[in-house]
């Protein structure tokens, strides 16, 4: 069997899905693709059902957080790998921070159950279906999302400590 | 004076096992509903951790039991959250390496060198033959001395307190080894982004050679205590099993996976620092239980010792850093006297170091399984977001559906044997 590349993988996944790819393009060695929210659960369904593609192991959920690009503030990212090809895909989704909801993808792979509740944890993004959608590093009662831009690291009020030349 | 009242959410979640005194049935949290007559004892909810000796770290488990048998689990982790992810947002690249030591602490120098490999690979570094294979001897080194604790814990939690203190001398000269290349033992700090602050040394080459001739025998001899013996075959054979299927869908990856009969290996898939180079079996197991985890880790002890003799062989001539003057600190010498060095200097203290855009993907075999880094670069001195692979956080909420309907002893040995380390766990 011919093993895929980024290329032919990228070629594959347009015939596949069409216009449900928003963008795509490859960033050091990983194909990285840009679907609309409400189409990542099937997608990946596709994904990892697709006989050829096989796509069977899920890496990685993970929330990034751009406050400046309005209407889409909230990114969820999901690594896929495909050991048949050893390949890996990068998905992204842009969500508003207003109503950052997503459909879980617990049902398609166990282990999404705790990065998804580690991913509301930090970044507050909701994921329906969830089976229990509580924090899971913080205490219950922590009333923010810590990983979001605004909440700076440390205390902005201090004034005995001259930060200027150091961190962000 | 009145008790102080603790707010425990976690343990009011699992006392919401409730009994129905009209059909005589019990829910559990978890959805299980079990008829009156199918319980033999009485049901208890007890608190295995979160400081219980048998967790080895601070994670608690509340167990409702059926007397000994256990009916069902709910986890709390994030008792040691210490906001790595957010805190890597506001250091410079070099200043995220001791952050790395304190995930998986057993297997530190994994961590730092990993970390390295992820931004070297942001910065398109070219790194010599030797860093590799330096970074190599390093890394395997760091896989025996993780799999020697966590196998010989395995021996505790079974009642064989001998073999916990056996491996420890020998695992001694692993932490002196360290020690001679960077200082430290247990956070180690190892290694710079693009390679290492000094070559091997000849004090470190002549212990090398020492622990490669006397770590094979004392390991065999540690190992005959417990490989073939026979309480300790029944205490751990079929103990907290998983099946391929299952274990691929909770997304182990590492030793566990490989017990469970999976050769999934990044040293084999995405080859990083010239493991291609190297002979080397991955071994599996069949049943991802409890024996075949302890074995498939022993075998990979053996397997990092033939990996380290080939690369101590052959080790190449050549600089033991790459030439990445954004990021690696000049000579001393050639600070003092040479204007270039100082400014590197100077930028490199106050991360001022230009890093391209960029987001990268990077993963390296860690003592656990698959240890990853995403990397968000948007040029500026410290990472726009850094989000670690932990392999522990992922694998560890199979926990319940391991050890439901087996007994409490068993649970411990399982806890054990899939290696959680608190650090990981709780980033």
């Amino acid at each position: 069997m011919q093993k895929m590349t980024n290329s032919s993988l990228s070629e594959r996944l347009h015939s596949l899905f069409e216009r449900r790819i928003l963008a795509s393009e490859e960033l050091y060695d990983c194909l990285v693709i840009e679907v609309a929210a409400p189409d990542v659960f099937d997608i990946i369904q596709e994904l990892k059902s697709e006989s050829q593609l096989s796509f069977n192991f899920l890496t990685l959920i993970g929330g990034v957080h751009y406050p400046e690009s309005t209407g889409q503030e909230l990114c969820v990212v999901y690594h896929m790998h495909s050991w048949k090809h050893a390949l890996r895909l990068r998905i992204k989704t842009y969500l508003s921070a207003e109503n950052p909801r997503i459909q879980s993808i617990t049902p398609l792979f166990d282990c999404a159950n705790w990065m998804e509740r580690e991913t509301y944890d930090f970044f507050g993004i909701q994921f329906d279906n969830h089976p229990n959608l509580t924090r899971i590093l913080n205490m219950d009662e922590m009333d923010y999302f810590p990983m979001l831009k605004q909440h700076p690291l440390e205390d902005a009020t201090r004034e005995d400590k001259d930060d200027r030349f150091f961190g962000r | 004076m009145q008790p102080e009242k603790i707010k425990m959410t976690a343990f009011l979640d699992a006392k919401k096992n409730t009994m129905n005194p009209n059909d005589n049935l019990i829910h559990l949290s978890n959805g299980q509903v079990l008829a009156k007559e199918n319980i033999d004892g009485e049901i208890a909810t007890i608190n295995f951790g979160p400081t219980h000796p048998a967790t080895h770290g601070i994670f608690q488990n509340i167990l409702t039991v059926d007397g000994e048998k256990i009916l069902n689990s709910v986890q709390t982790v994030g008792y040691i959250h210490r906001a790595f992810e957010k805190l890597a947002e506001r250091r410079p690249y070099n200043q995220i390496t001791p952050i790395t030591d304190r995930l998986n602490y057993c297997s530190s120098p994994i961590n730092n060198l990993g970390w390295h490999m992820t931004v070297e690979k942001l910065l398109n570094a070219e790194i010599p033959k030797r860093v590799d294979y330096m970074r190599v001897i390093v890394m395997e080194l760091a896989r025996i001395a993780d799999h020697l604790i966590c196998d010989s814990i395995i021996g505790v939690d079974t009642g064989a307190l001998t073999s916990f203190f056996y491996p420890f001398s020998e695992r001694e000269k692993i932490y002196e080894l360290y020690e001679e290349m960077c200082g430290a033992r247990l956070t180690t700090n190892i290694g710079r982004i693009g390679g290492f602050d000094k070559d091997f040394s000849p004090v470190f080459h002549t212990k090398l050679k020492e622990f490669l001739k006397t770590f094979p025998p004392a390991f065999e001899e540690w190992n005959g205590m417990l490989e073939r013996n026979r309480i300790f075959m029944d205490r751990t054979k079929g103990a907290g099993s998983i099946s391929a299927d299952r274990a691929l869908a909770y997304g182990f990856t590492g030793p566990n996976l490989r017990a469970a009969g999976i050769d999934y290996d990044v040293r084999v898939m995405h080859p990083y620092s010239s493991y291609s180079d190297f002979d080397f079996i991955i071994p599996v197991g069949v049943n991802g239980d409890t024996y075949d985890r302890f074995m498939v880790r022993q075998e990979e002890i053996r397997q990092s010792l033939r990996i380290i003799e080939q690369a101590h062989n052959n080790l190449p001539e050549g600089a033991f850093h790459g030439d990445v003057p954004e990021f690696y600190l000049p000579d001393k010498k050639d600070v003092y006297n040479n204007m270039e060095a100082l400014i590197y200097h100077f930028k490199i203290i106050m991360g001022e170091s230009a890093v391209p855009v960029g987001e990268i993907y990077h993963s390296v075999e860690g003592g656990n399984g698959e240890l990853g880094y995403y990397l968000i670069s948007d040029g500026g001195r410290s990472p726009y977001r850094l989000q670690f692979r932990r392999p522990c956080f992922i694998y560890y909420q199979a926990y319940p559906e391991m050890i439901t309907g087996s007994n409490i002893s068993d649970a411990v040995i399982t806890l054990s044997s899939i290696n959680v380390i608190a650090g990981e766990l709780d980033a």
